[in-house]
């Protein structure tokens, strides 16, 4: 057997959830802590997101990605936290036990007293769709295409069809417009966009991209290399309409079709997760079901801004740090549940007595609206809005006082606006 | 008179706004927005609109390309300009972030900076 390295907290990612996780552990005094990156530099995803737009709530500024990135390693760099790049966790248990190689220091064991999950989210990939065609070559996810121009200087393509218009996909139609490519469309599967208005007009109305809403690409062309993509009409039920044909001529489809948190890890250390987020079960402490594990950022639930990543991270951090001084509270803890209109709320559940705050996203567009949370028939705590949209993570506090108390399970549901 | 329609960008309402203007290209009316903001908005995207702009240069010596951002946004009608400036451009590691690498660009008076460090 190797040698098991006993470690006081171990941290899976060095993206800006694992990095926050870590700042916040030391900041709170654990010593004995490491960050295991895949890798070879920290900063994960930020690294090949270089438009601006991040850190707005953090720092009232429009950071880079790389720039919102090096915040945070100078601040790990500041306290000297131990950053393992190169290094790929192969597996963790029930009983803290991490196991990872690298070339550096080859297959290494750790005992952690604590582990926080940072393993961010992965993209949906062509598989998971079902599009019927060839298996040419020429069809990326978003995130793939933008790794190759931004972090590597290639360029996978000439003419562009963009599948799915979530804000990855917006990213990229304008990135590849600008790098000279031509985007003939944007097509969308539902009759909206999951993206944000700004990328909206900033990456597609700006370069005359089309946008084609309740579309969807129902044929792949292309023997070696793409050579075009049929586009149609989908009807209510999300079934393409005969005779709604568009056809297009482009050497690259890219797909940016959603997010899945990476819960390899997780599974195999027993941790609970849940279909409403494909993210661990948490409590408000964002302690997993398999005591010591905590799970922040995109591996707990996909973010749409990294502020409230690192937000949440620092909250993990800090609960990991108060379970290695033995200072996690303990007691009862309550359900928190989906109710109408909500998918996905986090935490799942909490120990009554302090202030926490539930995100969750609306399952459709309210407008003029209401979030509420109550328990037992009593209200616990209101969000108004004009808008709730599905694309936009809703984050509602309910403070201590309102919680004291509470037995029921909670529940979170949308309240339409009132008609006269 | 003529008339232009455009998404406001300030929240997820995206309110469809119809702008007004004269002969002269002042605004006259803005109608669609919910809020201020809105109106406001609506004014600087038909009379001046702006636009950060982001990309990535190779860099001599350096596998990965360097990424580089305009310090503040520029004129819209700029965009291609600025883009094809720093196709042209020819740089040597060591860079910091921050650092200009294309002053000036394009006329605006605003500066493209690196937002990475290389070497």
């Amino acid at each position: 057997m190797d040698k098991i390295i006993q470690k006081d907290l171990v941290i899976i990612g060095g993206g800006p959830a694992g990095l926050a996780a870590g700042i916040a552990a030391r900041e709170a005094g654990v010593e004995d802590l490491v960050i295991l990156e895949r890798e070879h530099q920290a900063g994960g995803i930020l690294r090949q997101c270089i438009h601006n737009g991040f850190g707005l709530h953090r720092y009232g500024e429009e950071l880079t990605g790389p720039e919102y990135a090096a915040r945070d390693i100078a601040r790990a760099e500041e306290l000297g936290l131990d950053i393992r790049c190169d290094t790929t966790v192969l597996s963790v248990d029930g009983d803290r036990r991490v196991t990872c190689v690298s070339k550096a220091d080859g297959l290494t064991v750790y005992q952690a007293g604590a582990v926080v999950l940072a393993m961010g989210c992965r993209e949906r990939p062509r598989g998971a769709l079902g599009t019927p065609g060839t298996r040419c070559a020429g069809i990326y996810t978003a995130g793939a295409a933008q790794k190759f121009v931004n972090l590597e200087g290639l360029m996978p393509g000439k003419r562009v069809v963009i599948l799915g218009s979530g804000d990855i996909g917006l990213i990229m139609a304008r990135r590849m417009t600008l790098q000279g490519a031509k985007v003939l469309a944007c097509v969308e599967l539902m009759p909206f966009s999951s993206g944000l208005n700004r990328n909206i007009v900033q990456c597609l109305h700006d370069y005359d991209i089309p946008l084609y809403l309740s579309h969807t690409v129902t044929d792949i062309r292309g023997r070696e290399r793409l050579e075009g993509v049929t586009v149609m009409r989908v009807g209510p039920d999300r079934k393409p309409i005969p005779g709604t044909e568009i056809e297009f001529d482009c050497d690259t489809l890219l797909l940016s079709v959603g997010l899945i948190p990476e819960n390899e890890l997780s599974q195999r250390a027993g941790v609970a997760l849940t279909p409403a987020t494909s993210g661990a079960v948490v409590d408000d402490d964002l302690q997993t079901s398999v005591p010591g594990v905590f799970a922040c950022g995109n591996v707990l639930h996909v973010h749409d801004l990294v502020d409230f990543v690192s937000d949440e991270s620092f909250r993990a951090g800090r609960a990991a740090a108060a379970f290695l001084r033995g200072e996690t509270p303990t007691g009862e803890t309550v359900e928190v549940r989906d109710g109408e209109g909500v998918r996905g709320t986090v935490p799942q559940r909490l120990r009554p007595g302090r202030d926490v705050t539930l995100m969750f996203r609306p399952a459709a567009v309210y407008q003029n609206a209401s979030a509420v949370v109550e328990s037992d028939g009593v209200e616990l705590a209101r969000k108004r809005a004009l808008v709730f949209t599905p694309g936009e993570m809703v984050a509602l506090p309910v403070k201590a006082e309102k919680l004291a108390g509470v037995h029921a399970p909670i529940t979170v549901r949308m309240e339409a606006a009132k008609h006269d | 008179m003529t008339e232009r329609v455009i998404t406001c960008i300030n929240c997820p309402m995206g309110c469809r706004m119809t702008v007004s203007l004269n002969d002269a290209g002042e605004v006259v009316s803005v109608t669609g927005n919910t809020c201020k903001r809105g109106e406001k908005y609506a004014h600087q995207e038909v009379t001046a609109p702006v636009r950060m702009v982001t990309a990535v240069v190779p860099v001599a010596g350096s596998v990965c390309p360097l990424s580089v951002k305009t310090r503040e946004p520029i004129p819209k009608g700029k965009i291609f300009d600025c883009m094809a400036a720093l196709r042209e451009l020819k740089l040597n590691a060591p860079i910091r972030a921050g650092e200009t690498v294309l002053p000036d660009v394009c006329g605006t008076g605003i500066d493209v900076i690196a937002t990475r460090s290389v070497g």
